[in-house]
């Protein structure tokens, strides 16, 4: 019965990122035709530095949803390891490394509170972070007074560029801060969920978690790390957002949970654990980034772009929810 | 039924406790102008919009779904309704029409919720948070994200006027509540709501029609989306795509605090109703203490919290 149930989520799955691919190839190859900017490096290297956040945070909140849990309160751990992060650097200076320690050690920390109390309370994981981005945010705008942070040092203005080259367009390009972050997010993620003992650990608890603690998975430490591991994400991409719009604005993520929920559920990830892959939560932020970017390319209305958005989850949900309705039926 | 409500009761005990808690710190630190004539109706007119927007989250967490799309149901409400209301703004005609066609696109919000997730099978988060998305989309595209303004007397007599000292939209909030409370615990839907909520495969194999009933439960949530859009047009005289946004959280949150089970199946009501006043409370005792309305919020976070720790150590 466990291998059946098994076989048939992998075939699922691969369906979904199968037809996801596809969506995002007819997307890309329409787009190309469509319009000359699409296909220039320029384009792309644009699109991925905008996305980067967005790809940044989806990693955190996909190895949350594998683990059967949810996290809204994010954008409020990012924006407080932001506000610690840009006072340190404007107070002392530092360099990279230091930003990042500080906003991902906050996000750690605050994300471990999440785990501790969603554990320990054994309430919905949506409620208590609920609950929490109305702490965690209240708590920030109350100290900061909603003060705006700018005025960095040039190391932090500037970023980091490697491998610069000059193509034929006669602009230098090279792989910068937010794209180096997003590289390394999504191998870092990628190897803790496919290669280590504990992302095998995350999928079982998340598929069925009175099996996972029988076979005897610490489900309290699990979840104190994959909330820490959402966390630090979220200060990671902190870091990142702070260095893209070189200034620090403490309600300049609110609001932004739901955007990446809707990524990482576009890539197939379950809202009940335990069922997903970090390849679809790619790809559902690749087709998020493609349509923004295509539409704003073809000159369509902005006020467009959320209606076309919306539509294409509506759409995609559907059919993920009627195609595992047509498995069930063939398993019974 | 009765064992169904017994775990709730202990709930409304420790609502009534913090709240009276509330009050004697209020009464405490503010004396008389807590209690005040003026404070009061302020209270009075402030809480019905949140409690509407609880009572619509409520209604789907009894089934255990939820709806994250109430907002923006609310704005699509507003918008349709300025539009045609600006039309001819002193015809009583266009009035009701204008009424008339927002409890329509209500229904087909509703409509569209429930078939996403009792036909389709789509996870209620899931559907409505796409709804949400969408609708917010249509909501900017089709007024330009500009504010729409310039009501009638009567429509906003609906949102600021008062029978006898009382608020009118404390008035629409009670009647619908008592309306909601009537169909929960006096109809067979009522049962339904419940039971599907304590287990929908159980429901279903004991011939309750899940999928119906569910396509109701968010009709009647998107419906009270409609009567939160009349009191909020009539508030602000103006409509806009994107106001209340901050209430989408706050009513899942006051719902919770209510006694809901976000799970399904247990919840009533009366709980909501006293989350409601303990929200209120703390928000207008802070208020007049001239506490920041963030720290607020954060206390808030902190009571529903506490409230589930109580829960969960006396149990």
């Amino acid at each position: 019965m466990l291998s059946l149930h098994k076989d048939s989520f992998y075939s699922l799955f691969k369906q979904h990122e199968f037809y996801l691919s596809l969506l995002i190839a007819l997307l890309i190859l329409g787009l190309s035709v469509a319009t000359e900017d699409f296909m220039t490096l320029g384009n792309i290297f644009d699109m991925t530095v905008s996305s980067a956040i967005l790809g940044i945070m989806a990693c955190g909140l996909f190895v949350v949803l594998i683990a059967g849990g949810i996290d809204i309160s994010f954008p409020a751990i990012a924006a407080i390891g932001q506000y610690l992060m840009a006072t340190f650097v404007l107070a002392n200076g530092g360099n990279f490394a230091i930003a990042f320690a500080i906003a991902a050690l906050t996000g750690i920390a605050l994300g471990m509170v999440n785990a501790v109390l969603v554990y320990k309370l054994k309430a919905p994981a949506i409620i208590i972070t609920i609950a929490m981005l109305n702490v965690y945010f209240g708590l920030l705008i109350y100290f900061s007074n909603g003060e705006w942070l700018y005025g960095f040092p040039d190391w932090f203005m500037d970023g980091v560029e490697v491998l610069r080259f000059t193509a034929s367009d006669g602009y230098d390009y090279g792989l910068n801060l937010p794209m180096m972050t997003l590289l390394a997010v999504i191998a870092l993620t990628s190897i803790l969920m496919n290669k280590t003992r504990i992302g095998r650990q995350i999928y079982a608890m998340g598929g069925n978690s009175d099996a996972a603690s029988r076979i005897g998975i610490n489900g309290f430490g699990l979840n104190l790390f994959v909330y820490g591991y959402m966390g630090a994400m979220a200060g990671i991409a902190a870091v990142v957002q702070t260095q893209i719009t070189q200034s620090v604005a403490p309600n300049s993520l609110m609001g932004f949970e739901l955007t990446v929920l809707a990524a990482v559920v576009l890539g197939g990830t379950s809202m009940s654990g335990g069922k997903g892959t970090l390849l679809g939560v790619i790809l559902g932020v690749v087709l998020l980034a493609v349509l923004k970017n295509g539409l704003t390319l073809l000159g369509v209305p902005s006020y467009w772009h959320t209606v076309v958005t919306g539509l294409i989850i509506l759409i995609s949900i559907s059919m993920t929810a009627l195609n595992e309705k047509q498995q069930a039926k063939q398993v019974a | 039924m009765n064992t169904l409500k017994l775990p709730t009761d202990r709930n409304i005990r420790y609502l009534l406790m913090i709240l009276a808690a509330i009050m004697a710190l209020m009464a405490f630190s503010l004396g008389g102008t807590f209690f005040s004539l003026t404070n009061l109706q302020s209270m009075s007119s402030q809480l019905p919009l949140l409690g509407i927007f609880a009572l619509a989250m409520a209604v789907c967490m009894l089934t255990g779904g939820i709806n994250l799309s109430i907002i923006a149901t609310t704005n699509a409400c507003s918008l349709v309704m300025a539009s045609i209301i600006t039309l001819a703004p002193d015809s009583s005609l266009m009035l009701m029409a204008a009424l008339a066609a927002g409890l329509v696109t209500a229904v087909i919000v509703g409509l569209a919720n429930g078939f996403l997730i009792a036909y389709i099978g789509v996870s209620p988060i899931l559907a409505t948070l796409g709804m949400m998305t969408f609708i917010n989309g249509l909501n900017v595209l089709v007024s330009g994200g500009s504010v729409i303004s310039g009501f009638p007397d009567a429509l906003l007599l609906l949102g600021n006027g008062d029978i006898l000292g009382v608020p009118m939209p404390l008035i629409f909030f009670a009647l619908f509540a008592i309306g909601l409370w009537v169909i929960l615990e006096h109809t067979p839907l009522g049962r339904a709501i419940y039971l599907i909520g304590s287990n929908e495969k159980a429901s279903r194999f004991s011939g309750i029609n899940t999928q119906k009933s569910l396509v109701y439960v968010y009709i009647i949530s998107s419906i009270l989306c409609w009567l939160a859009a009349i009191i909020m047009m009539a508030k602000f005289n103006s409509a806009k795509a994107g106001y209340g946004e901050s209430y989408l959280l706050v009513a899942i949150l006051a719902s919770v605090l209510g006694g809901i089970n976000p799970d399904g199946g247990f919840g009533r009501i009366i709980g909501i109703f006293l989350a409601l006043l303990v929200l209120q409370a703390l928000e207008s005792g802070l208020n007049l203490l001239g506490v920041s309305s963030y720290l607020t919020m954060a206390l808030w976070g902190g009571i529903l919290i506490v409230f589930i720790a109580l829960q969960k150590y006396k149990s």
